[in-house]
């Protein structure tokens, strides 16, 4: 009995003791929370972005901070033979007319799935996001061997033609989220008043999924640009190379040390244009990707 | 659905209440035909750029080509048809030690990644969902790993894993990360789970905003504590976003590439999965003995995502299937309203 009591008490006490306590922990540990969770996205970007400004002299230091600051290895990646210039433009050119060529092919299905009644639309939808379950590899075999036989080895077309593969169900997949969260009554209303379907698509549902398609188009464009394997596979010449593939393939002066500094100054060109986009339209591309699902 | 109609020509199943049978029907044949019309790009591109190759891939896995000598000692060039020699080849002699290296590598990466990445997901969900100051902030930096290419990435730890990089600083020990060992393996499962885990904790986090803050409430009402609140409601609740979530990183890691090559290299044996076996045979123009392995990697894919799908339930278009759902029973509301108008 006493027992009880006494433990009883103890609990009390430390609950009391604890509840002070925790009232400050509740205080600070979101905050600690979020610092974690925040450097340990951040810490690795923030090591290439501080390696780049490094000289190269110093550049196996592990300062937090450059010793000195330098603009060396920037110079270094355009210099010389790398071809990064060129690369740049390539990858520009892969992503940007994938994106294109998805958005008009896409934007039509999407519109049928979301708003067209008619038989097999679930297992046309399933079809359709089952293509992204495909290995690449297994798709990139045949269409190599067929670029080689037709010519394509070292061409726009063989990069952006199985890329259309890739990024044609994600696009399909968001556009669809979108168009149905647009409200149904706003079209019918139009039809009602005489427009054509076609006419209502056009003045009605392109205007509202205007925000939608521009959010697709932002992760499609970056899965593109992302794109690897395709990319090394069916180009062997350097000007050809998109950027990716460009800097994985940077060789040193001496040919067995790796030039990270000139590496890391060229991923810092790559992926800062693409973090600021990110950044600048983060809500949208947070309701993109969520609404999607996922990729 | 609700507007079957059994041949072209013949009246719908179920005419619309409301009188005029003409107009719907007209407008159902209509909408297949543009339906059909709006899709066939769509169709003919995929079927063109993925459904093709898979097909054309199976036949190229029967097939050899290069130089051999025929029974009568002269040389034959060009392809030739071999059957299944090129899987045998892949399951018998030194290929076989080779092949499943590989497949356990991948099947290693697959498992140990989306455990990590799941956990430390969810981990970041609660947190973000709990702090709700400075989730932009988090939102942000949460999205800078996933805009990174993998194949950057793959270059960023390949810096920050070198033999007097940072991270050997930070521990204070020389390990050989990028050497071929299994420190390859941890790093390239470190770097993996680095740029994917905080886009699943973003994917929760959506999930988690959808629970109604009434459930936990009552939960606590009744005396649930944080944990049993977690396992009893959380989980089960977000369950169908992260179950698309795990299956769709799952196969992405299943046919994993740019990271270990680029993080380790390819032909490094302790990193070695089976799309790198694939790309390094056909690089050296082995197409056969390629393709042979890309479609057992095709194979492999197709049985896990269908005994996930199967034994887990994930219900990738169940979102979609809710939608017709939603729209049938607003429709059938309308003409309703519409018909007792009417009369």
């Amino acid at each position: 009995m006493t027992a009880v009591a006494r433990t009883s008490a103890g609990a009390a006490a430390q609950r009391g003791r604890r509840g002070r306590r925790g009232r400050r922990a509740k205080r600070i540990l979101p905050y600690v929370g979020i610092g974690v969770v925040v450097l340990y996205c951040l810490v690795p970007f923030y090591w290439m972005v501080v390696s780049a400004f490094r000289r190269p002299q110093d550049q196996f230091d592990n300062t937090i901070l450059p010793v000195r600051w330098s603009l060396e290895n920037f110079s270094a990646v355009f210099a010389g033979d790398n071809g990064f210039g060129r690369a740049l433009v390539n990858s520009f050119v892969v992503a940007g007319l994938t994106t294109a060529l998805t958005l008009v092919v896409g934007v039509f299905t999407a519109y049928a799935l979301a708003r067209l009644d008619f038989p097999f639309k679930n297992a046309v939808l399933g079809i359709i996001i089952g293509t992204t379950m495909f290995p690449g590899i297994s798709q990139l075999i045949p269409l190599l061997k067929l670029f080689t036989d037709i010519g394509w080895i070292n061409t726009y077309q063989a990069m952006i033609v199985p890329s259309l593969g890739f990024a044609l169900p994600l696009t399909v997949w968001l556009l669809t989220a979108f168009f149905r969260q647009l409200p149904f009554e706003l079209e019918q209303a139009a039809m009602v008043d005489g427009c054509t379907r076609g006419q209502a698509f056009r003045k009605i549902i392109v205007p509202l999924a205007a925000p939608g398609v521009f959010t697709t188009a932002i992760i499609t464009f970056i899965a593109a640009w992302n794109e690897f394997i395709i990319a090394l596979s069916v180009v062997n010449r350097k000007e050809m190379q998109t950027a990716t593939v460009a800097i994985s393939k940077f060789t040193g002066v001496s040919g067995f040390d790796q030039p990270f500094g000139t590496q890391m100054a060229a991923g810092v060109i790559v992926t800062v244009p693409l973090v600021a986009v990110v950044l600048i339209f983060q809500r949208r591309i947070v309701a993109g990707l969520t609404a999607g699902g996922v990729k | 659905m609700a507007t079957t109609v059994d041949r072209k020509g013949k009246a719908p199943a179920a005419p619309r209440p409301g009188g005029r049978s003409a107009r719907p029907r007209k407008d159902v044949s209509g909408s297949r035909r543009l339906a059909a019309f709006l899709l066939s790009p769509t169709l003919l591109v995929l079927g063109l750029v993925v459904g093709y190759p898979v097909i054309a891939g199976f036949r190229e896995s029967l097939f050899t080509r290069g130089q051999t000598l025929d029974a009568d000692g002269f040389v034959v060039e060009g392809e030739r048809f071999v059957g299944l020699d090129n899987y045998t080849a892949i399951f018998s002699g030194d290929a076989a030690g080779t092949f499943w290296n590989a497949f356990g590598n991948t099947t290693f990466f697959t498992v140990t990644t989306v455990t990590l990445e799941t956990v430390i997901g969810v981990t970041m969900a609660l947190i973000m969902q709990w702090a709700f100051r400075g989730r932009g902030l988090v939102r942000a930096s949460v999205l800078v790993p996933w805009a990174i290419p993998t194949a950057i990435s793959g270059l960023l730890w390949r810096w920050i894993f070198q033999a007097d990089g940072a991270f050997n600083a930070m521990i204070r020990q020389q390990v050989l990360w990028t050497a071929d060992g299994f420190e390859s393996k941890l790093a390239v499962i470190i770097a993996e789970v680095w740029k994917t885990s905080p886009f699943i904790g973003l994917l929760v986090l959506a999930g988690l905003q959808m629970i109604p803050r009434d459930v936990y409430e009552a939960a606590r009402v009744d005396g649930a504590g944080a944990v049993q609140q977690f396992w009893r409601i959380t989980l089960p609740l977000v369950k169908p976003a992260l179950l698309v979530a795990v299956l769709f990183r799952m196969l992405d890691v299943l046919r994993m590439f740019d990271l270990p090559a680029v993080l380790i290299g390819v032909n490094k044996r302790s990193v070695e999965t089976l799309t790198m076996i694939s790309w390094f045979e056909a690089n050296n123009l082995r197409y056969g003995s390629a393709a042979a392995y890309a479609t057992i990697l095709f194979v492999y894919i197709a049985v896990i995502s269908y005994l996930f799908v199967k034994l887990l339930g994930a219900d990738i278009i169940g979102d979609a299937r809710q939608v017709t759902k939603g729209k049938k029973i607003r429709k059938a509301g309308k003409t309703g309203k519409t018909g007792r108008a009417s009369a």
